[in-house]
């Protein structure tokens, strides 16, 4: 995920935190509050995408440990530039694993301590394994259990084996693949390669983020049977060239009706019938389809692109605001958000705690792959999903468990980004 | 200003150099042109802190190495040389030129489409409406597009130019076409109608201004003269309103030059923009190479300027 719908910002209004600091400061004139509340409230500065900035998280963080969240919502890029280039201007961060490459050796984040977080051995073996209920998934790509561990507390390399210093402790993950509208395609769509098929021509988007759409071309070279890649997610660049040939030529024949930059632009360009199939993010199916539009999160036989974000620390972190740091990362692998968060169609770190969370109904429904017992409700309470509709793709091991790759930053990614403005150019 | 600065500047200095003035006046001259440095230093500092100081950084940053995660402060000319990567094998056309040479073409389309309309709309309110009251009515309505914003401006087509949109339905249910007419959208033409809809009002306004300056007398000494309504307009408004002409001009050609935002929404991100490039560099951090392209654009925009300023005296036309 890189761009997010920003619905989270205004919930937590000025208002709101003035009522909390209002509430606070009375209560504690008169009952006394336990020690960390009693101190002076203390304040998050959370830097990461939309996606987990829910505004129901932070009250319930504020509400459950005292502790405000502040949060920050930028692009992914901007994530990236913010943790190398100022790493003061927050106290916890919310990056995508793959970013790590760059961010690592700025040597401006710090391993966590595994010993410190109370679930960290529940984590789901997607990460720290890079498997599915004892099964191996798609590890090219920048692969979570990768960059997963940390030689020491301040090192900048990754260890191969598991330490007690984790890079990032995951918030939410997801497996990507194509949005189609079944009502204008009118027969099954089963392949990456469909993407590229002259048939939905002027009707195909892919999205215009470099690193991200070119494995999503890589994933329909290797479905068309043209080229199998080592590791589509790390290309040499005799392999960039090969795929971005593809694209141009895709481009010049007119077969992208418009590329996408943002959610919403993947939502507008799906719900307008501009584009019958394209790359597209989860959250944004689900709002096109709210809509009253059919679209359909298509499984493909060749498997997913996933991604996975997680918290990490700055350097700079100490004290008091190391502390709360610490305590809200164990809230939020404690339960209550990874339900919050499984409800959305992410997927959370701790499956355990967040399935005690959740509805046995809602728990079939979203992780199992079972059609809904009843209507299938968003946070804010409007009708996701008519009871008895199933998942698309299923449950989570077989979504998660047919992964063929992970988002990714390449070597040679001087060469890919210029290669891709060559392709826009095209 | 500058020339205004520079006038204050010369004047007291002529007797000084001339003949040997009496040691009061050289006095008086050098306080008063202390007095106009100081005068000037405000906007100098400004211009200096937020114009002169990031330029150079910029000029600077562009011939440093980078990695993933780092710049590094060491000479190299390889950004320029990753800017004009293939641009010397001439076979096809490299990245660079063909991202310019669309640019240009924007440029081009939307300068002669923006003058045309602002030159007409400004002669209607300048010289067909009579009464002061109506032209700054009418001059007020032209400005009222900026009410709103840019982007909001430019998305309120999206629906309107839509395979689905209101202006293909309405072509349909006229029988006029069969099928959605798909080269409205996210196309040159809807990257083009944005460009006249969001830049016109700069070349109105200045050409407007112009106008008004034009002596009356000067319109009635040709109709009576003998010169026809177009000989007229030919010889004598287009001459004087060509300052505003040329202000206008330099307004819209930086603003597309520049730009990124419309032709990205506007033309779906498929069709390229210098402003585009660099963004996308910045985003992956590769600031030295952003910082390459955005000297070269610099020096793109500056030709053009320097091309226009040949075909007209700016400061003489003031």
């Amino acid at each position: 995920m890189t761009d997010t719908p920003n619905t989270t910002g205004p919930r937590l209004s000025r208002r709101t935190l003035l009522q909390g600091a209002a509430g606070l400061a009375g209560a504690g004139a008169i009952t006394g509050f336990p020690a960390v509340i009693a101190a002076e409230p203390v304040t998050l500065r959370y830097l990461g995408t939309a996606v987990n900035q829910s505004g129901d998280i932070a009250r319930k963080v504020k509400e459950d440990l005292g502790i405000t969240i502040e949060y920050i919502p930028v692009v992914t890029d901007e994530v990236s530039k913010r943790v190398v280039t100022q790493p003061n201007s927050f106290d916890i961060v919310d990056s995508e694993y793959f970013s790590l490459k760059k961010l690592l050796p700025s040597g401006n984040l710090v391993g966590m301590d595994a010993r410190r977080i109370k679930n960290a051995d529940k984590i789901t073996p997607v990460f720290t394994k890079g498997e599915v209920a004892g099964r191996k998934i798609g590890d090219q790509g920048t692969a979570p259990k990768k960059v997963f561990y940390l030689e020491g507390p301040t090192s900048t390399k990754f260890a191969a084996s598991p330490t007690e210093w984790i890079t990032l402790i995951p918030t939410t993950y997801n497996a990507d693949t194509l949005g189609i509208r079944p009502d204008l395609i009118k027969r099954p769509i089963t392949s990456w390669k469909e993407l590229l098929n002259p048939e939905f021509k002027g009707r195909a988007s892919i999205l215009n983020i470099p690193s991200i759409g070119i494995m999503d071309a890589a994933m329909v070279v290797e479905a068309t049977g043209d080229y199998t890649y080592p590791d589509k997610g790390n290309m040499t660049k005799a392999e960039i060239d090969r795929t971005m040939k593809v694209l141009i030529e895709a481009k010049r024949a007119g077969q992208f009706r418009a590329f996408w930059q943002d959610f919403n632009e993947s939502v507008n360009l799906m719900a307008s019938g501009e584009t019958v199939i394209q790359s597209m993010w989860s959250p944004a199916v689900t709002k096109v389809r709210s809509q009253g539009v059919a679209c359909t999160y298509q499984p493909l036989k060749e498997g997913y692109r996933a991604w996975a974000s997680g918290f990490g620390l700055p350097k700079t972190l100490t004290g008091r605001k190391l502390d709360a740091a610490y305590d809200f990362v164990n809230w939020f692998l404690s339960g209550w958000a990874g339900a919050y968060l499984n409800r959305q169609g992410y997927y959370s770190a701790v499956l355990e705690t967040a399935r005690a969370h959740m509805a046995p109904d809602e728990w079939s429904f979203w992780m199992e792959g079972k059609p809904a017992a009843q209507d299938i409700k968003a946070p804010d309470g409007t009708v996701m999903e008519k009871a008895g509709a199933v998942r698309d793709g299923g449950s989570f091991e077989s979504r998660m468990g047919a992964v063929a790759c992970w988002n990714s930053v390449m070597d040679e990614n001087t060469y890919m980004v210029r290669k891709w403005n060559e392709f826009i150019a095209a | 200003m500058t020339t205004a600065t520079e006038r204050a500047l010369a004047l007291p200095e002529a007797p000084a150099a001339g003949v040997p003035a009496a040691p009061g006046l050289a006095a008086a001259a050098r306080r008063q042109r202390r007095l106009a440095y100081l005068q000037a230093m405000p906007l100098g500092l400004v211009f200096a802190a937020f114009f002169v100081v990031p330029l150079l950084l910029t000029l600077v940053v562009s011939f440093w190495e980078y990695n993933e995660y780092e710049i590094i402060p060491a000479f190299t000319l390889q950004n320029y040389l990753d800017v004009f990567d293939g641009c010397a094998a001439g076979a096809d056309l490299c990245t660079t030129f063909r991202t310019y040479l669309s640019t240009l073409k924007f440029c081009l389309i939307g300068w002669a489409a923006t003058l045309t309309i602002g030159f007409t709309v400004a002669y209607f309110v300048a010289f067909h409406v009579r009464s002061a009251a109506m032209q700054t009515v009418l001059f007020l309505i032209c400005t009222i597009p900026f009410w709103t914003s840019n982007v909001i401006r430019m998305i309120a087509w999206i629906p309107l130019l839509g395979r689905n949109g209101l202006v293909n339905d309405a072509l349909m249910s006229l029988g006029l076409i069969r099928r959605p007419l798909d080269g409205l959208l996210y196309s040159d033409f809807s990257v083009v109608l944005a460009f006249i809809h969001l830049d016109t009002v700069f070349m109105i306004v200045p050409i407007f201004n112009s106008m008004m300056r034009i002596d009356r007398s000067l319109i009635e000494a040709a109709t009576d003269a003998g010169a026809t309504p177009w000989q007229t307009l030919w010889n004598v408004i287009v001459p004087l309103s060509k300052p505003g002409i040329a202000i206008g001009s330099i307004f819209v050609l930086t603003l597309i030059m520049g730009d990124f935002v419309t032709v990205g929404v506007m033309g779906g991100q498929q069709i390229a923009s210098v402003g585009k490039v660099i963004q996308v560099q910045m985003s992956y951090l590769q600031f030295p190479a952003a910082a390459a392209n955005a000297v070269v654009l610099l020096g793109a925009v500056l030709l053009l300027i320097v091309a226009l300023t040949r075909l007209i005296d700016l400061r003489r036309e003031l």
